[in-house]
């Protein structure tokens, strides 16, 4: 198969047609806006509908919408405008309509920056949404895997009714790399709905009774059912979608935790570091929830301190402590606000971070 | 085989497109490469710069501690980058815009009057495309013949009274 040289933003946008997206709807915000102008031009010719929205809320609210008829679809937006998508994340949740949401983050807090950002970790794994709900985040790290998680997003989310977000970041948003892109798959057509969504509202033409798509349960017995058969779904999801790589964990003194462009420099900064004498590792979340805790196992007896290196304050630490258990000292190395650390600086931090574990 | 080049210009100078075409001439050419772009508000009049990687295994990490080629097209690019490039790498300036030459006495140093060049020619926008030209001439890093079919493709329909001045602008330093 050929390879095309393409954008991230790009990747994302073709591969999700391909996928089979019937609707898409977005407000521009820097860092993913080739992703609506794409859309803009291509999705129509697919046979797919493109709006851009008033304002992120009502990007939302019409995803709600289209989606709970049973179209597939795929929202895009920047840290900030994920802020203001969370009441309605959680509605579509709770009402179990599966969506795509793409979230290409930058610096933060507030309006932040527009430089590449790591520090939406615990919105999009925790969420601002009320209630017991869980939403399957992905993150990749180069633009074939831009390309390849967001069409099998489009499935994850169907199969789970449950939305589906895959964090990126701006530098991958921007970044090209050759990719090879999935087959298109084609628009399902409308008559065709409720055999793939038999719960999806498509009007009473094909069947007498009538499909209702809420989130209101007045009844609290009721309203527990619900979240207990929720979770029926998200313990099956913690077993099926956990994913991650990892290399040289048997031996590695030092074992860096790092997701999308982070994980990049740190296999630079391991580079650096074996020319200085120090083995290190790598464990890259791809599943950012459910998270790879069952990587963490495989760390040889050889660990003296496991790093989690990240674009924020440090917020995925969390994560990797419950993963760690206490086997082994956790520390960060981090940059925020949109500053991204070279490799030499993650090398050198290390091994400073190594000498002070082994003290 | 690995290469890191570092291209920096005023916005509109055209340095993230020629970046650009020798990243997707070298994957056509079978190699692994990465194309990383300045973004944000700088594009709209200060310097814009992108960072390639070209190498023959998976490239790691798209970002660079030093550059074995510096290409600048203008002169607040070459006082802001010169010092990343590794000793013995080679520096590209566009000496039409430049009026200095690089610090670094340990690097190959290629002052192309590209802007002068390219106004000869009838086109002074394909002024990239000159430097571009000395480009692949001094480092090889991707054949004539790979960016050729590039231009040809990008000058087609509306475009295509751009090609000549490009053409002639590739064939520059190559003939």
């Amino acid at each position: 198969m050929s390879r095309v040289l393409m954008k991230g933003n790009e990747a994302f946008a073709e591969a999700a047609i391909r996928a089979g997206v019937k609707c898409y709807f977005g407000y521009p915000i820097t860092p993913q806006n080739e992703i609506p102008e794409y859309m803009s031009h291509e999705l129509p010719k697919a046979g797919g509908a493109f709006i851009q929205a008033e304002s992120e809320l009502a990007a939302i609210n019409m995803a709600f919408g289209a989606s709970a008829s049973g179209g597939r679809v795929f929202i895009s937006t920047s840290s900030p405008g994920l802020a203001l998508m969370q009441e309605g994340i959680g509605f579509i949740a709770s009402c179990e309509v599966p969506l795509v949401i793409l979230n290409v983050s930058r610096g933060g807090p507030g309006v932040g920056g527009i430089q590449p950002g790591q520090a939406d970790y615990l919105q999009v794994t925790r969420g601002g949404y009320n209630g017991d709900v869980r939403v399957p985040v992905f993150a990749p790290s180069s633009i074939q895997e831009c390309a390849n998680l967001i069409y099998e997003c489009f499935d994850i989310a169907d199969e789970y009714r449950n939305p589906v977000v895959i964090l990126a970041d701006g530098m991958l948003g921007q970044m090209m790399e050759p990719v090879e892109l999935p087959e298109a798959r084609g628009i399902t057509p409308v008559e065709k709905i409720n055999d793939e969504r038999p719960w999806a509202i498509t009007g009473t033409d094909n069947h007498p009774e009538r499909n209702v798509v809420y989130s209101l349960r007045l009844d609290p017995q009721v309203l527990e059912n619900h979240c207990f058969d929720m979770f029926e779904k998200y313990a099956k999801a913690e077993k099926e979608l956990v994913r991650w790589t990892d290399q040289g964990l048997e031996d590695a003194e030092i074992v860096f935790v790092a997701f999308g462009t982070m994980s990049r420099l740190c296999v630079e900064a391991i580079e650096l570091l074996e020319e200085r004498g120090i083995k290190a590792g790598l464990i890259r979340p791809i599943s950012l929830w459910p998270y790879p805790n069952a990587a963490f196992d495989k760390i040889g007896k050889n660990c003296k301190v496991v790093i989690s290196t990240e674009l924020s304050m440090g917020q995925m630490i969390t994560d990797v402590k419950t993963a760690v258990q206490g086997r082994w000292p956790v520390s960060l190395i981090n940059r925020t606000g949109g500053m991204v650390p070279s490799s030499i600086e993650i090398a050198d931090r290390a091994e400073k971070a190594l000498k002070e574990a082994t003290k | 085989m690995k290469k890191k080049l570092f291209f920096a210009g005023a916005g509109g100078q055209g340095a993230l497109a020629i970046g650009q075409m020798i990243a997707k001439a070298a994957m056509e050419e079978g190699l692994e490469v990465t194309w990383l772009p300045s973004y944000g508000p700088e594009m709209r009049g200060g310097t814009a710069n992108c960072t390639v990687v070209v190498s023959d295994r998976a490239i790691s990490c798209p970002l660079i501690n030093e550059a074995d080629v510096l290409v600048v097209m203008n002169l607040p690019s070459l006082t802001k980058f010169q010092s990343m490039v590794v000793p013995g790498g080679k520096i590209f300036i566009n000496s039409s815009l430049v009026p200095v030459t690089s610090d670094r006495k340990d690097c190959d140093v290629f002052e192309i009057p590209c802007n002068d060049i390219a106004h000869d020619l009838g086109n002074e926008r394909a002024s990239n495309i000159v430097m571009l030209s000395a480009i692949l001439k001094e480092t090889g890093i991707v054949k004539e013949e790979t960016v050729r079919e590039q231009i040809e493709k990008m000058f087609s329909g509306r475009k295509a009274k751009f090609l000549p001045a490009n053409l002639a602008a590739l064939k520059t330093y190559l003939d």
